[in-house]
């Protein structure tokens, strides 16, 4: 289901004033974020998006074909790493 | 003309070509279509209404209709073209690392599927894990 178009997509608001300030003043800075749903959208192009994943935030440089994306699509929140190695050895 | 017959002695093997390399045999035409990359039941039932074919035999059409045929198949993307946007498309994610795209690259499902079990289709065959007991 997608989202209705006259609502334009979705950006939290405290996001998109921290992007503005930053827009207004053409300074780039690390902008750390919680808003993993919120959606990439043109202005954010070029800034550094350090997105939190559950632990810590992942620092993202936003470019112009992730528009359209969901923050929380660049910060994985599950990192697999293989299966542990079978310790039967030290069970016996 | 297009129509490609090998005529071996006492046996003649009719192939049809239609859109580009597609060569569908003798069954009705709604069937011989969907052997295209990119026409399936319903797009070959739609081709067939949009323009006003009965459902014949293959080889029994005649070349207008075969012409007529050509021209609706290539208003669609079919074949090399679709593989290659969906192929940009996957790309595109690979590139931008996104979860979609780190999924394509783990070879994973990547629309929210359960992958304790099932989605062997991207995992492939299984393989026996040693020392693993059922309880």
């Amino acid at each position: 289901m997608t989202r209705s178009l006259k609502k334009n997509p979705y950006v939290a608001n405290h996001l998109l004033r921290k992007i503005n300030k930053l827009n207004t003043k053409k300074e780039k800075d690390i902008i750390i974020t919680w808003s993993r749903a919120s959606t990439i959208i043109p202005t954010m192009i070029g800034h550094t998006i350090a997105i939190h994943n559950g632990k810590e935030h992942l620092p993202i440089y936003i470019t112009d074909r992730m528009v359209g994306h969901k923050l929380g699509e660049f910060s994985p929140t599950l990192n697999f790493r293989g299966h542990a190695k079978n310790d039967n050895r030290s069970r016996r | 003309m297009l129509c490609v017959q090998v005529v071996v002695p006492g046996l003649s093997i009719k192939c049809v070509r239609v859109g580009g390399v597609e060569i569908p045999n003798n069954k009705r035409i709604e069937y011989s279509l969907q052997y295209i990359h990119g026409v399936g039941r319903t797009r070959a039932r739609q081709i067939l209404c949009d323009i006003n074919m009965d459902n014949k035999i293959t080889k029994d059409l005649s070349e207008e209709e075969l012409i007529t045929l050509r021209d609706e198949v290539s208003k669609y993307m079919i074949e090399g073209d679709l593989r290659r946007f969906n192929a940009i498309n996957v790309k595109r994610l690979k590139d931008i690392q996104c979860y979609r795209g780190i999924r394509h690259i783990q070879g994973l499902p990547c629309r929210g599927q359960r992958t304790k079990n099932n989605c062997r289709t991207l995992k492939g065959k299984k393989v026996a894990i040693a020392g693993k007991k059922k309880k």
